[in-house]
């Protein structure tokens, strides 16, 4: 507490303490240290069971990753609900967390976002102040431990998990980590999908993905996924080529992360869809 | 019973003054000046894994001269203070100003509080839109801070390093031309000139181009290019 109070201070004086004290390179051990529980936002939230009264909060949904040629491929739809109505209909929940890495999260909007966040700024912090970046492994571990942090929230039915995938430099190939509300880490092989819609969208991805998976082809694939998701998952949101939105994908690589342009979405989109048109008519 | 020895506080201010002086000047040097496309910051160091030349965050980048450890429990605490303020604020809220102005306070604290001054000078430089606008601030042990205008020097023989700045910057070099200054001005010239060969150089910039994290650290190739 004498801490948080130092901390308080006039922001002209002397930095307090916990800045010059040497030892953890982890931003969030170090705002666990100016910003003690009891006045962190953990307290906002109420004790009871959200049954007994509900509110809306708003949810994030599908997001799937897939391994590819020299790499890794993240995708997510573009879709927040809060019951049943839609909240935000281009949300974005794919960011990248690093520069070899990409983060993407379902379950509570409000949580995984500023986990995100946090997320980022802790990998940063690590690199700035040890000179190197964390090993993906490292990443991976380090996110294990910030979601058991978020346990207690958890229980209280604000759950929020993320999936998390990057290029390991040393070992030149891409991984995949799952996770799940306990901070249970696992490496998945392939492929993978998080979310209300990620059932339909990982029984899609069983059919379509293939080991060695070109670049274009596993976009294509990934669109497809999330198609199939939104297809039968009323949270999980289509492409809309009316407004022009598009699932978010992002490409993870020796090259480091980049997000896949737009107009390259919106190409596979209407190959898909023509695709899909040609199947029906041919059935009629 | 015995009486304490008076000092003076003018004596006892000058003594730790000469004191922090003596430590700084002993520092191997470290130049930084702005050019066209950013900011460019050169240092005599050998050392390949101790930097005096870091990264704060975005636009903001730290270089010092004095006791290692002592500049170095400074640069952590001003990452410290950058990735806190902007993760509770925005990236945009954090600027080189507030972070001189933390670092003032704590050498001042430093200076008149404890045993004994930190024997450190550092700038703090901030990239901007445009040349005009770069931010670079010089402190020096006892928190003073001066807002510099396109070239320092820190140092051992900083006088003279800060002449041939005078003499070779102008508004508007390119990077390589920049790095070329830095050098020529670290080595000297005519009967100054010392031997640092190009391994004993540390190189950065921050490059006003680049989207969001501005600095990098420049390569033997770019360094090499500047030794003629």
């Amino acid at each position: 507490m004498m801490m948080g109070e130092a901390h308080r201070r006039r922001v002209d004086t002397r930095l307090p303490a916990e800045y010059t004290t040497p030892g953890s390179a982890s931003f969030v051990d170090f705002l666990a240290r100016v910003q003690p529980p009891g006045d962190a936002s953990a307290s906002v939230v109420p004790t009871s069971p959200t049954a007994a009264h509900p509110v809306p909060v708003t949810h994030a949904t599908t997001i799937i990753a897939m391994a590819l040629t020299g790499g890794v491929l993240m995708a997510g739809d573009r879709r927040a609900t809060s019951g049943n109505v839609i909240a935000n209909s281009d949300i974005v929940k794919v960011y990248p967390a690093d520069a070899y890495s990409a983060i993407g999260i379902a379950g509570v909007a409000g949580l995984g976002l500023e986990l995100i966040k946090l997320f980022q700024v802790e990998l940063e912090h690590f690199e700035k102040i040890e000179g190197t970046a964390l090993s993906l492994e490292g990443k991976a571990s380090r996110l294990a431990s910030m979601i058991r942090g978020n346990l207690g929230l958890t229980m209280q039915g604000l759950a929020t998990v993320p999936l998390f995938a990057g290029y390991d430099i040393a070992s030149g190939r891409g991984r995949i980590y799952s996770y799940d509300v306990t901070g249970g880490r696992y490496l998945e092989a392939d492929h993978h999908g998080i979310g209300s819609g990620s059932w339909f969208a990982r029984g899609s991805l069983k059919k379509r993905w293939r080991p060695d998976l070109g670049e274009a082809d596993a976009i294509s694939v990934a669109v497809e996924a999330l198609y199939d998701a939104a297809d039968d998952d009323s949270a999980t949101g289509g492409p809309d080529p009316v407004r022009g939105i598009w699932p978010v994908v992002a490409v993870v690589d020796a090259g480091g992360y980049r997000e896949i342009a737009e107009s390259v979405l919106a190409a596979t989109v209407t190959d898909l869809l023509a695709r899909r048109r040609a199947d029906a008519e041919a059935r009629s | 019973m015995s009486t304490p020895f008076y000092v003076s506080p003018e004596q006892l201010v000058k003594d730790r003054a000469d004191y922090a002086r003596k430590g700084v000047s002993r520092g191997r040097p470290v130049v930084i000046l702005t050019y066209a496309d950013g900011i460019c910051f050169a240092s005599e160091n050998p050392s390949k894994a101790l930097h005096k030349i870091s990264e704060i965050y975005d636009r903001i980048a730290f270089a010092a001269v004095g006791k290692y450890n002592e500049f170095e429990n400074l640069r952590v605490a001003g990452v410290r203070y950058a990735d806190f303020r902007g993760y509770s604020y925005d990236r945009a809220d954090v600027t080189a100003r507030g972070l001189a102005n933390a670092y003032a306070q704590t050498l001042g604290a430093v200076f008149t509080q404890e045993s004994k001054p930190y024997e450190v000078e550092i700038v703090v430089a901030e990239v901007a839109h445009s040349q005009a606008d770069d931010q670079l601030y010089r402190l020096t042990y006892d928190g003073s801070v001066g807002d510099e205008r396109g070239f320092v020097a820190m140092g051992a023989s900083a006088e003279a390093i800060t002449g041939r700045l005078g003499v070779a910057w102008r508004e508007g070099l390119t990077q390589a031309e920049a790095l070329q200054v830095a050098v020529r001005a670290l080595r000297g010239e005519g009967a100054d000139t010392r031997d640092v060969s190009v391994d004993a150089i540390e190189a950065a910039v921050l490059d006003r181009g680049r989207p969001r994290r501005a600095f990098r650290r420049l390569g033997t190739a770019e360094i090499e290019a500047a030794f003629d």
